[in-house]
């Protein structure tokens, strides 16, 4: 079927995720961006949020702790350093994400990123 | 000639001990199934990122610029050796392997004039280069309290050694570790990873467009590509060392049940002599009558 695309989650430990989606949302550093077949081959970085895959049984929702994502036309990979079905987060993980701010631009943006996601998340 | 009691002793305590080695095999056996799910497991991430990885740098390479990781210090003067090792023994040849390989390595370069500085995981890797190499140890991160290795571990490492380079400490950066091939072979290996390795040979050609720029990715990746280079070699340490324990495991039984064969057979024949002597003297003391 051409109007699907191979949607694969991945972090260092575990895969998470590995389906034909319609389309996936991810969170690029420089903004969501949705992937559908046959978008253009792109390799973006991510922020801390919520990745959101279209599949044949309905919506799937992951938390990425960032990491970044590699679109063919036909398949969408996503490496994250952790990630997690979006029911399954807890503060305890959120926590676990926060790094120790060192002042610079991208510390503060990360933490900014990370305190949106939790106000999305309500926890 | 041991006496019958001993021998009882000797075969009791032989017996209790190819119970402890038996058991220490099937632990072993049961802990290198998860070391080796947990391999299997990193295999697709680590597969993509080499690839996206491999592409970014090998372009990068072709301009001649990018970050340090990549391009390294300008100089070769200081080398880091990461050595990974287990933190248990008991486990045959496998922590003496790794170390003998890094020793070499920190010999060769030495006789190359160069500056040499150890960094140890794991307890028994620094025991077995403390006696000649202790004084190139800068560094020793204990994993003795980690149950199951996690990406988090092999972050903590990698956020050791990036430190250490940011600060100028070192020059180039070798992973010591043990490749995982089957139960009976684990093949000691060193890896550089820093500066980065530019693959030989151009990956897909497929062309990316990249967000943000090439460079900014790279730079996001290559601290990424250290941490995911620690992480592969700890599990593939990990299902090594369990491998190696399991065959070491198997031969200590093995030995064990030989000797315990072995003893037995002394044991009844100083039976039998004992015996025959008892008789001996009961008719010589008939006859006697």
């Amino acid at each position: 079927m051409a109007d699907t695309l191979q949607f694969d989650l991945v972090s260092p430990e575990r895969k998470l995720a590995s389906f034909d989606a319609t389309e996936v949302l991810i969170p690029g550093a420089e903004g969501d961006m949705t992937a559908m077949a046959d978008h253009m081959p792109v390799i973006t970085t991510l922020r801390p949020g919520i990745v959101r895959a279209k599949g044949a049984d309905g919506d799937q929702e992951y938390v990425v702790s960032g990491g970044f994502a590699e679109i063919t036309g036909t398949t969408l990979s996503v490496l994250a350093e952790q990630a997690m079905a979006k029911g399954d987060v807890d503060a305890a993980f959120l926590d676990g994400l926060a790094t120790e701010g060192d002042g610079s631009d991208a510390a503060t943006k990360k933490a900014a990123d990370l305190a949106a996601l939790r106000s999305e998340l309500g926890v | 000639m041991p006496s019958l009691k001993d021998l009882k002793n000797r075969i009791e305590s032989v017996k209790s001990t190819r119970k402890i080695t038996k058991a220490m095999q099937m632990v072993a056996a049961a802990k290198l199934r998860r070391a080796q799910e947990s391999a299997e497991a990193s295999r697709p991430y680590t597969e993509r990122f080499n690839a996206v990885l491999a592409g970014l740098t090998a372009s990068a390479a072709e301009s001649g610029q990018g970050p340090k990781l990549l391009t390294g210090t300008g100089s070769d003067q200081t080398h880091l050796l990461v050595v990974m090792t287990a933190e248990r023994g008991l486990c045959g040849g496998f922590n003496g392997n790794i170390a003998k390989l890094a020793r070499a390595k920190a010999q060769e370069l030495q006789a190359a004039g160069k500056t040499v500085k150890i960094l140890t995981v794991g307890k028994k890797g620094r025991e077995a280069l403390k006696r000649d190499l202790g004084d190139l140890n800068v560094g020793h991160v204990d994993l003795s309290e980690v149950k199951r290795i996690g990406y988090a571990n092999a972050q903590d490492v990698a956020n050791d050694v990036l430190g250490r380079f940011d600060g100028g400490e070192f020059d180039v950066a070798w992973l010591f570790y043990s490749k995982f091939q089957s139960v009976i072979s684990q093949i000691p290996t060193a890896q550089q990873i820093i500066p980065a390795p530019v693959p030989e040979e151009a990956a897909d050609s497929t062309f990316y467009d990249y967000e943000p720029d090439e460079d900014e990715i790279l730079a996001d990746l290559l601290p990424k590509a250290v941490a995911t280079a620690i992480f592969a070699g700890l599990l593939e340490n990990g299902a090594s060392e369990q491998g190696a324990r399991m065959s070491a495991m198997d031969n200590a039984t093995r030995n064990a049940g030989e000797m315990i064969d072995k003893l037995t057979i002394e044991f009844n024949r100083s039976r039998q002599a004992v015996i025959t002597n008892e008789l001996i003297e009961i008719i010589s003391g008939a006859e006697a009558l």
